[in-house]
């Protein structure tokens, strides 16, 4: 059912230009409007959620520690993983963030006849996450070469390094073909791992869907239904500098790659795409374990009620004075 | 009470299915008495049972739970982080040892956030409340409450999930918040009020009045004269102490804990520290933890104030988990800054303990590990030989403080025979004993049975590898309930804390020849 509707949502989504462009031919709408709003709502949604869970507090310090903690001298510290400096949270969070740390760790629990319980190193997941995301960043990375004018060398170098395998004209290029493969294998894995399909709702698959269906378009109007690069980009770049002009494509794939990418944008900062932001915020992870070191401060603290001593000593002062035990008061 | 061979029949990993009656005996935990809720002033106090229809939730309820909602949100960039970021990549699922014991799929970590996260999006999303189900929201109802109740006291705080996600969310954070929100209108339960209340009054949570407690110390003095001819003292409220000793209350009243109790009392006399214990502060666990933050700073209060009162200049802590996590990473901020004292040094060895130099309180691993690195103790390994030792780390002082090394030192020097549990089940892939955050009751032993299979399991191994009778921890907890739990699937291994391998192993200066360990049995077989 998830699936169904997200499939749904997706075709949907891709009849929207479909029709508009190919029935209406509305450029200006597909081409000029529907790009801005969806770059405002990035914009102003990504600053949004952001700047809610900047103004919410981090009232206690609360990392969790994957290693030994800085302690006695001789006792060798994991540094990475039980940090007691910033530079140390910088360490963990870049590997967190750039290499999925966590997931390096992940394993899978089986339980076998006989009441065994056995764990299987499983980096799987790890690996689709990898391709996935390292690929839409590359991809991400040498799309500027459309947006700017000169094209910066790393933009190009990254190009050239992306099309090596110079097997068709353009190249195809590899990290097209490894976000196919990240997005089948983590859309497979929610259809057919049972422990996943079981929590995998339709705003799991959509995005899934979603981009699959960007890669699938951008694809196309490279290699099958060519699209004329310079004039895309002098159209990009018009957009950019607030100068913009009716693009000159006619091609309707062209405008549902688009519009895609469109929806993708303003989807994001309302869904659980937002993690991209998310995960720099993160208490458990971004904290120094230095919580005995250095006092953490709560803005929100507030007097609680307590049992002082004096109320406590009133009430069993007697019987400790028979025990001998030192008292404050007499009586 | 199902055989170990059976209770696991229909848990299937591969094919999770719901639990589909909640409140069955045996699973679920009793309501709070009246007579604590009201000790402690929490809110909507009555007499009532989980496993009735009608829970007499407070009329506008689902206002209060709302507004409580909103408030935590505010509050707590965790809460609101955790239940954003989510994209259910399901690395969590069988990391968590309810779910591995029971097969529920609500007990997967990132299905028990969901059960608070489908309503945060209700209410609190304008995507959720446009669309509803669809994206995964759902309506407060009564049955959510139950389902909150039965599921979030089902989870033990242990953080192990946290260690997995690739965002750290930490569902154990989600649990404390919704176990604040089911405070609000009176849910919660007794193994969490009832010591939670006693604490306050006497000052631990099994609720033993001072005088009571002087007699069972007289009575330890006794036994480690038998044990070792020598008299040892144990100050009580002694004003101008170097040091404040302090130690969960299960030590000194609960077995296996005893024999740890004895185990710091030796240590102590043999090193002649100048240090005291408190009948006031006489608690170092803290269940105001699993009950909410305001509860758990008014419990924690009694340490800085009771050190204060007696002029020490710092704190030594005793062997126990969560009362440790909310040492390590609550005590400061709440109830600090310790400026009355001074940083911690070791009168013995002259080491100062940098990384307690803010909080002023030292956990006694690292204090002991300490004496041994600079040959303070004269230690005779052979008297534990009796046993062959594992370790059992407890979740909170590893995850939420990384003590991994210091336990592991003392014990390979106390001990000769040690050996490790399967790499994925200790240090920081430690799984929990399953009894945690106040689920030790009696009543639901069936749902702490399954959710310390996991770690049972992994002492089997070792049991059947290398033939270990004894899992050592550190945690109050963990001493009460792995007893049971191993009985239950392994038996033959017994549970004893670092300490009383300690005890054991410590030669005294005049003592005469120990014929017996702390538990009064022969040295060796
Ligand atoms: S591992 Fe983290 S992100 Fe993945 S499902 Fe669990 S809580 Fe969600
Ligand atoms: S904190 Fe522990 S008990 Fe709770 S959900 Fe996570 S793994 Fe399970
Ligand atoms: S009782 Fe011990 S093992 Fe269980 S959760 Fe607490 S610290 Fe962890």
């Amino acid at each position: 059912m998830p699936v169904l509707y997200a499939s749904l949502l997706t075709l949907f989504l891709i009849l929207i230009p479909g029709i508009g462009i190919g029935l209406f031919n509305m450029k200006a709408l597909f081409g000029i409007v529907v790009l801005y709003g969806a770059f405002l709502i990035f914009i102003s949604g990504v600053i949004y959620r952001v700047i809610i869970w900047a103004k919410s507090p981090v009232p206690f310090s609360i990392p969790t520690v994957c290693g030994q903690a800085k302690s006695l001298p001789w006792i060798r510290q994991n540094k990475i993983e039980s940090p007691h400096t910033s530079w140390g949270v910088i360490k963990r969070m870049l590997l967190e963030v750039l290499f999925f740390r966590s997931l390096l760790r992940n394993e899978k629990g089986r339980l076998k006849t006989g009441g065994r319980l056995l764990f299987y190193r499983n980096l799987l997941l790890w690996f689709g996450g990898v391709l996935f995301h390292w690929s839409l960043f590359i991809i991400i990375i040498r799309h500027l070469r459309l947006f700017l004018e000169p094209v910066p060398s790393f933009v190009e170098f990254i190009y050239g390094l992306d099309g090596l395998f110079e097997l068709f004209t353009p190249p195809l290029l590899i990290t097209d073909l490894l976000i196919l493969l990240g997005i089948i294998y983590l859309f497979f894995r929610r259809l057919f791992d049972p422990q996943t399909r079981y929590i995998s709702i339709s705003t799991d698959y959509f995005p899934l869907m979603l981009i699959f269906a960007i890669v699938i378009t951008g694809l196309l109007i490279r290699h099958v239904q060519k699209v004329d690069i310079m004039g895309i980009k002098a159209f990009l770049i018009g957009l950019f500098s607030f100068n913009p002009s009716l693009p000159k494509e006619s091609n309707t794939i062209f405008y549902i790659h688009l519009f895609l990418v469109a929806t993708l944008l303003s989807y994001l900062p309302f869904s659980k795409l937002i993690h991209m932001a998310g995960v720099f915020f993160s208490p458990t992870r971004n904290l120094k374990n230095s919580s005995r070191m250095e006092r953490h401060i709560n803005p929100w603290d507030y007097p609680v009620l307590v049992h002082t001593y004096e109320e406590w000593e009133d009430e069993f002062r007697a019987a400790m004075k028979d025990v001998g035990l030192p008292v404050e008061k007499e009586n | 009470m199902k055989k170990a061979e059976e209770i696991l029949n229909d848990v299937d990993l591969q094919s999770p299915k719901k639990e589909e009656q909640l409140f069955r005996k045996g699973t679920y935990c009793y309501s709070a008495p009246l007579k604590h809720q009201n000790y402690l002033g929490l809110p909507n106090p009555r007499e009532w049972n989980p496993a009735d229809l009608d829970w007499k939730l407070p009329k506008n309820w689902k206002e209060i739970i709302l507004e409580g909602m909103a408030k935590l949100l505010k509050r707590h960039r965790s809460f609101r982080l955790f239940l954003d970021i989510c994209v259910r990549c399901g690395a969590c699922g069988d990391k968590c040892h309810f779910f591995l014991g029971t097969g529920d799929p609500n007990n997967m970590p990132v299905l028990r956030a969901e059960l608070i996260r489908s309503v945060y999006k209700r209410y609190f999303t304008v995507s959720g409340r446009l669309f509803g189900e669809l994206v995964g929201a759902r309506e407060l109802t009564e049955d959510v409450i139950k389902e909150w109740f039965y599921y979030f006291f089902q989870c033990t705080e242990c953080r192990r999930c946290s260690v997995y996600c690739p965002y750290g969310i930490d569902t154990c954070e989600i649990t404390m918040m919704v176990r604040e929100l089911l405070n609000l209108v009176g849910c919660n339960i007794q193994w969490v009020v009832e010591p939670a209340s006693n604490c306050f009054r006497t000052g631990n949570h099994l609720g033993v009045p001072p005088h009571a407690m002087k007699e069972t110390f007289d009575f330890a003095l006794d036994e480690i004269k038998d044990l070792t001819g020598l008299s040892v003292e144990a100050p009580i409220n002694r004003k101008g102490a170097e040091i404040l000793f302090v130690a969960p209350s299960a030590d000194y009243f609960a077995n296996p804990h005893w024999y740890t109790f004895l185990g710091y009392l030796m240590l102590f006399h043999e090193i002649g520290l100048d240090y005291t214990w408190s009948t006031y502060a006489s608690e170092g666990g803290n269940f105001g933890l699993f009950h909410s933050s305001e509860l758990m700073k008014r419990l924690n209060a009694k340490i800085y104030a009771e050190a204060k009162r007696l002029g020490v200049k710092w704190i030594l802590g005793g062997e126990c988990g969560h009362m440790w996590r909310v040492i390590h990473q609550y005590m400061d901020t709440m109830n600090g800054p310790a400026d009355f004292l001074e940083v911690p040094v070791s009168p013995i060895t002259g080491t100062r303990f940098e990384q307690a130099k803010s909080t002023k309180m030292v956990h006694i691993s690292e204090f002991t590990a300490d004496l041994i690195y600079n040959n303070k103790l004269r230690l005779d390994k052979t008297r534990n030989d009796r046993w062959v030792v594992t370790f059992h780390d407890s979740c909170n002082t590893a995850r939420s403080m990384g003590l991994l090394e210091e336990p592991r030192y003392i014990i390979k020097k106390v001990c000769n025979n040690f050996y490790e549990m399967p790499e994925n089940t200790i240090r920081e892939k430690t799984f929990c004993c399953g009894s945690g955050a106040g689920l030790g009751a009696d009543e639901n032993l069936e749902m702490r049975l399954k959710g310390g299979f996991p770690r049972a399991n992994a002492v089997k191994y070792v049991k059947e590898k290398h033939g270990v009778n004894m899992v050592a921890c550190m945690c109050a907890i963990d001493k009460a309930s792995l007893p049971q739990l191993l009985d239950y699937w392994v038996s033959g291994v017994e549970v004893c804390g670092v300490h009383e391998l300690v005890g054991n192993a410590l030669l005294m200066k005049g003592e005469k020849v120990r014929e017996k360990n702390l538990r009064g049995e022969p040295l060796t077989d």
